[in-house]
């Protein structure tokens, strides 16, 4: 058997070498991914003592057959010789650059998806596409246009985290589908961030991606309805991913720098923390969202809020909360529709609830959102 | 990143502006006009954009169940009044007006003349996955 979590970690610091050797990027990408695709075939029958070196070497070779003309190879194997071997410190920082410039800003937000989980999630295009439902063809060509797009950005210098995260969060968002576990991989590749770069809100999207992990086998029935927060069987919770989110966000918020996905994870692990969901601490968790509106003034946030405040000081709050926000957002209609019922109205939240299913985004919502308003009606 | 469903119609969408039907054209305005189609398919196949792509013929037939034992009853073919499909595309693109911006292009493949059909099409999203993070 093997490794294929192994084999995809060790991805970027492959294509580092690489392009510390002279490759460009769209090369080395090409060379690291047809290297994977050997040792997937090679491996079991022979495991190499040291995978990674191997992995080098057959990459290196990939990339050598491929630039054929001679002055251009003497070029590169001059660079070898004189290069030296990189410092643990030095591979660390080309990793973190092939994530910045794989979620360079000026790429769109599905081409900085499909380069991230190709270049240093190392996932194989066939699989991105079926991750993401579209044709192998076309998810080849989205990568290889992002490459391009890419290809004249120095590699030499670290970009906005911030871009980085915003790339990694949708991939997480994006859940599972097919044979790739999207989640686990954004966690994955989280992690990998987080071992080369020290700075808090990366530890607050990897906490806040364990916390929402955690509660990941109770968050649907077994035919894929969803099952709301406060009706999920907190006992089968993953207890450990839930230690290790509070852990990793706690040395997160221990640095005093505040962003929004520590704020999203504080929020998380108060849920986590509650061990049947009348014990929820609402009243911190609109503390949170009032942290994050400073931080974002999103109206999601405003709407999440309402809910909160709904919870901390009964319905008629967060119906006052809701108040100003516009109705056209995704779930406003849901939110008004479950304050409304807390109060008593059961038929404006009836109504509501129909309403809510006919805007709804996804099928698991809008069948959710259906059979409230059945519920009601009945 | 949301998938699109372009759906061109024979009937039941509003006039288009050049609305010459195709078997009063020329050769050349045909060729043209498949050419137009297929250059637009391959643009998208080369923007990592295309999902994929069906024509329907006009034939068609109602069925529905019609109680145990019995062979499902039919009816049809369609009256001239009902909205009928002719075919779609499906794009997965990074927002709405992406989405909005190919459909208008693939309204401007040329008809009579040689001029933009400005055919209506139908422009409606998929349903996406439920996110993982709500609260």
């Amino acid at each position: 058997m093997i490794d294929e979590a192994l084999l995809r970690s060790l991805t970027p610091g492959v294509i580092g070498v690489l392009v510390r050797r002279g490759a460009d990027f769209a090369a080395a990408e090409d060379a690291v991914q047809d290297a994977l695709v050997e040792a997937v075939r090679v491996w079991p029958a022979d495991p190499p003592r040291d995978p990674k070196g191997w992995l080098v070497t057959a990459a290196w070779r990939k990339f050598l057959d491929a630039t054929r003309a001679d002055t251009a190879r003497k070029r590169r194997e001059d660079l070898v010789d004189t290069e030296p071997e990189p410092g643990p410190a030095q591979e660390s920082d080309d990793t973190l650059r092939l994530y910045f410039l794989c979620a360079h800003p000026s790429l769109t937000p599905s081409s900085a998806v499909a380069l991230t989980l190709r270049a240093v999630g190392g996932l194989t295009t066939r699989q991105i596409a079926q991750a993401y439902l579209v044709p192998e063809a076309t998810m080849a060509q989205r990568i290889s246009r992002a490459k391009k797009t890419v290809g004249d950005v120095r590699f030499d210098r670290p970009g906005d985290v911030a871009t980085v995260l915003r790339v990694l969060y949708l991939v997480f968002n994006e859940g599972y589908s097919g044979d790739v576990d999207l989640a686990a991989e954004a966690i994955r590749i989280t992690r990998q961030l987080a071992a080369v770069v020290d700075h808090p809100e990366v530890a607050g999207l990897l906490a806040l991606m364990l916390l929402h992990h955690a509660r990941r086998a109770s968050r649907t029935t077994d035919d894929g309805a969803l099952v709301p927060l406060a009706e999920q069987d907190r006992g089968r919770w993953d207890t450990t991913l839930i230690a290790e989110g509070v852990e990793v966000l706690q040395a997160a918020l221990a640095q005093d720098r505040l962003g929004e996905f520590q704020a999203q994870a504080a929020i998380a692990a108060l849920h986590a923390d509650a061990p049947a969901a009348e014990e929820t601490d609402w009243v911190q968790i609109v503390e949170w969202y009032d942290e994050l509106l400073e931080l974002t003034d999103s109206p999601v946030v405003r709407l999440n809020r309402a809910v909160a405040v709904g919870e901390a000081d009964g319905p008629r709050a967060g119906l006052k909360a809701l108040a100003g926000l516009d109705e056209t957002l995704p779930r406003y209609s849901a939110v008004a529709a479950y304050l409304h019922e807390r109060d008593g109205d059961r038929r404006t939240a009836a109504r509501l609830y129909a309403e809510a299913s006919r805007k709804a985004l996804n099928l698991a919502e809008r069948e959710h959102l259906t059979r409230q308003a059945a519920r009601l009606n009945n | 990143m949301a998938k699109y469903l372009l759906l061109k119609h024979y009937r039941g969408a509003p006039a288009a502006v050049n609305d010459v039907p195709m078997d009063q054209w020329s050769q050349d305005e045909i060729s043209a006009h498949i050419k137009y189609m297929n250059d637009f398919a391959d643009r998208l196949r080369d923007r990592g954009e295309f999902v994929g792509e069906q024509a329907l013929a006009q034939e068609g037939t109602w069925v529905r169940y019609d109680g145990e034992g019995r062979p499902p009853v039919t009816d049809g073919p369609f009256a001239e009044t009902k909205d009928l499909i002719a075919g779609w595309m499906i794009i997965d693109v990074d927002s709405y007006e992406r989405a909005v911006e190919l459909a208008g292009e693939l309204s401007a493949a040329p008809g009579k003349g040689g001029l933009p059909i400005h055919e209506w099409l139908e422009l409606r999203p998929f349903y996406g996955h439920a996110p993982t993070i709500t609260e």
